[in-house]
């Protein structure tokens, strides 16, 4: 297995898919203002797809852009986290799931930004800038609701306990993991999670909200060993056209 | 988006002997071009003429974002669904720029949003039509938001204030929406027989429509010559249709497709193109609401809105107490 | 540095407001700052912030025309 190959399609598919989750939401926000909130974040991380994808194409030199990456492979070659291909269910778990990813994405890509991979440090340090803004909002608006009314209290505090199983895959290392850190290209994921568990302790408690006390995980999303039945759909809506008129210039 | 068949509440132009003397002021504030400003002093017809224009308009930006955000989870590259998010998500924008509009003519954006729901307030036909396609995202920017860009140039001169400056920013986002419908139109027109299938349907579907989008004849209007003294309307429908067509037909020329209308011809004595009237008896079924989507779409609104009141609920709670939280440490 | 007044927008306090204000109204990079104004009250992002708050739409090319390769030939648009 090329672990940097797979190293960057991991990159890539977790902003796939969650910017595909959060551009369902266009037309349908709860107030205007946050319908544009979650096309910004979703168009992020479709410009980040790109980076991650299209370097994750060279290296793999076998002639693939990443649109064929994005459109043309099946759920079980996909690589992202199990956290972030949950469908949105409601705005608590769209803006919970974007919190607990958030919070992981901006310490693991700033230290991704020390890789010795001076391309990977680069698409890094653009993309964390953009997550940066991404957790401050996120943030806010999980202390907001979670404090909020008795209704929205109850729904955010429902949503994280949904999540929390899923939080465990970011952090538990595997094969690729090991691999990726032992040669620099990116960080032991032990050091990214304590910063991962500082900003998601504080922000929970300023939203008056209980973290859950339970480290059962969820896994394999991130081998691709097994996703949840949502990723087919969302691939089979994603892919239809690439996969209807193969070959077609859109 | 623009909105037509605005229903206007007064009665015709008055003549000079007609208005009171601060009508007569006013109207010559807008015939020396000045802009009104929110707090200025303006004859209720004005006012709620403006408000059913702003709120058409506003509301046509929001729906209007339902039948392209339908392709947004489909589009065919990262690229064209990174473009499609923009343009959705620059309609979401314009309308709230229109809603804030009419907010400094003293109505709320829920009052409006209410009135939309309930069907007290209108939206642009347009967006009662399926996108059946991925060709339809090209047709729509191309023929859709071309025909909206033409109408909405003018109204950056109209004489309210709020609303001009509403319509400056919207034309300066919106130069790309079109261009980026016309690249669609041209990548499939240029690609494989199902292609370019697509795409002659979708010019099939949506010319008519399109030309529906400037509102019926209006030669005979007084409401019309009401809004024009006023300069909340800048041109008549009938101008804006005929350049619409007139530089669309050398567009579909360029992409080798047809215009569904054996009539269509250039007219050499005039310059313009002679062309079949769109039929207005279903235009006027679909603003009664038996329209392909109009059930749908209204649906979709109200109930985004009503899922979202626990949140916009939420927010506001929480903005109270954090501000009676400071001044009890205060 | 100078500011101008860009648009309205609706925020249940400042800082919200601020957050969606750089949502709405910076799509294509044009702010550096931004002031929100409710009431009395006045609240201004810091210019500290540029980064974060303000370099994303700079790789958003595809909001403007000219990303857009049309013909000549076609006419304005």
């Amino acid at each position: 297995m090329d672990h940097a190959f797979e190293f960057l399609v991991r990159q890539g598919d977790n902003v796939l898919v969650l910017g595909h989750r959060l551009s369902e939401w266009c037309g349908q926000g709860p107030v205007l203002e946050e319908d544009i909130a979650l096309a910004n974040i979703a168009l992020d991380m479709i410009g980040q797809t790109q980076l991650w994808l299209s370097y994750a194409a060279e290296v793999e030199g076998a002639n693939r852009t990443a649109d064929d990456l994005a459109y043309l492979r099946d759920a079980w070659d996909f690589r992202n986290v199990l956290l972030v291909e949950q469908p949105n269910r409601d705005f608590a778990v769209t803006i919970m799931r974007q919190f607990l990813f958030d919070a992981y994405h901006v310490p693991y890509l700033h230290a991704l930004e020390s890789s010795k991979d001076q391309r990977v440090a680069e698409i890094a340090s653009k993309c964390r800038k953009e997550a940066i803004y991404h957790l401050e909002r996120s943030s806010s608006v999980i202390v907001a609701l979670g404090d909020g009314t008795e209704e929205s209290h109850k729904r955010m505090q429902a949503a994280l306990e949904r999540l929390w199983p899923y939080t465990g895959e970011l952090f538990l290392s595997d094969e690729t993991d090991d691999a990726v850190a032992e040669s620099g290209l990116a960080p032991v994921l032990n050091d990214v999670k304590a910063r991962w568990l500082q900003t998601v302790q504080s922000s929970l408690k300023d939203a008056y909200l209980q973290m859950p006390d339970n480290d059962f995980a969820q896994i394999g999303g991130k081998s691709g060993i097994r996703h949840s039945e949502h990723l087919g759909h969302m691939l089979s809506t994603m892919q239809v056209l690439q996969r209807s008129y193969p070959g077609a210039q859109w | 988006m623009y909105a037509q068949m605005i229903k206007s509440t007064g009665q015709g132009v008055k003549s000079d002997e007609q208005m009171t003397e601060q009508e007569r002021a006013f109207q010559a504030r807008i015939d020396a071009g000045e802009k009104i400003e929110p707090k200025d002093w303006m004859p209720d017809g004005y006012r709620n003429n403006l408000i059913r224009q702003i709120g058409q308009h506003a509301h046509s930006e929001i729906v209007g974002q339902l039948p392209e955000a339908n392709w947004i989870t489909r589009a065919p590259t990262l690229e064209r669904k990174a473009n499609l998010i923009a343009k959705v998500q620059d309609e979401a924008g314009h309308g709230l720029y229109l809603y804030c509009a009419a907010e400094t003519l003293g109505i709320s954006r829920d009052e409006l949003v209410d009135m939309l729901h309930s069907g007290a307030m209108k939206y642009s036909s347009i967006f009662n039509y399926p996108t059946l396609t991925w060709a339809d995202m090209g047709a729509v920017g191309w023929l859709v938001d071309g025909a909206a860009i033409m109408n909405q140039v003018p109204l950056q001169r109209t004489s309210y204030g709020p609303y001009a400056r509403a319509m400056v920013r919207i034309c300066k986002e919106e130069s790309f929406h079109q261009r980026q419908g016309f690249h669609i139109m041209m990548a499939m027109c240029n690609g494989n027989q199902a292609q370019k299938r697509m795409a002659q349907d979708a010019l099939n579907r949506f010319w008519f429509p399109a030309l529906m989008m400037f509102g019926p004849s209006d030669k005979d209007s007084v409401h019309s010559a009401q809004s024009m003294a006023w300069k909340i309307k800048m041109n008549t429908n009938d101008e804006l249709r005929q350049k619409f067509v007139d530089e669309t037909v050398p567009q579909a020329h360029y992409l080798g497709l047809t215009i569904p209308d054996e009539q269509l011809v250039l007219n050499e004595d005039t310059g313009n193109h002679d062309f079949t009237e769109p039929d207005w008896s279903e235009f006027h079924s679909i603003l009664k609401g038996d329209g392909p989507c109009n059930v749908e779409r209204l649906e979709v609104r109200a109930k985004a809105w009503e899922e979202g009141a626990w949140v916009r609920d939420g927010m506001m709670a929480h903005a109270e107490k954090r501000a009676s939280r400071k001044a009890a440490a205060g | 540095m100078s500011h101008r007044h860009v648009g309205s927008l609706h925020a249940p306090d400042g800082e919200m407001a601020i957050k969606n204000a750089r949502d709405v109204y910076t799509r294509r990079n044009e702010g550096v700052s931004i002031w929100v104004v409710e009431s009395n009250q006045v609240l201004a992002s810091s210019p500290t912030d540029k980064g974060p708050l303000f370099e994303p739409s700079n790789s958003k090319v595809y909001r403007h025309p000219t990303f857009y390769d049309i013909p000549d030939d076609v006419g304005a648009m």
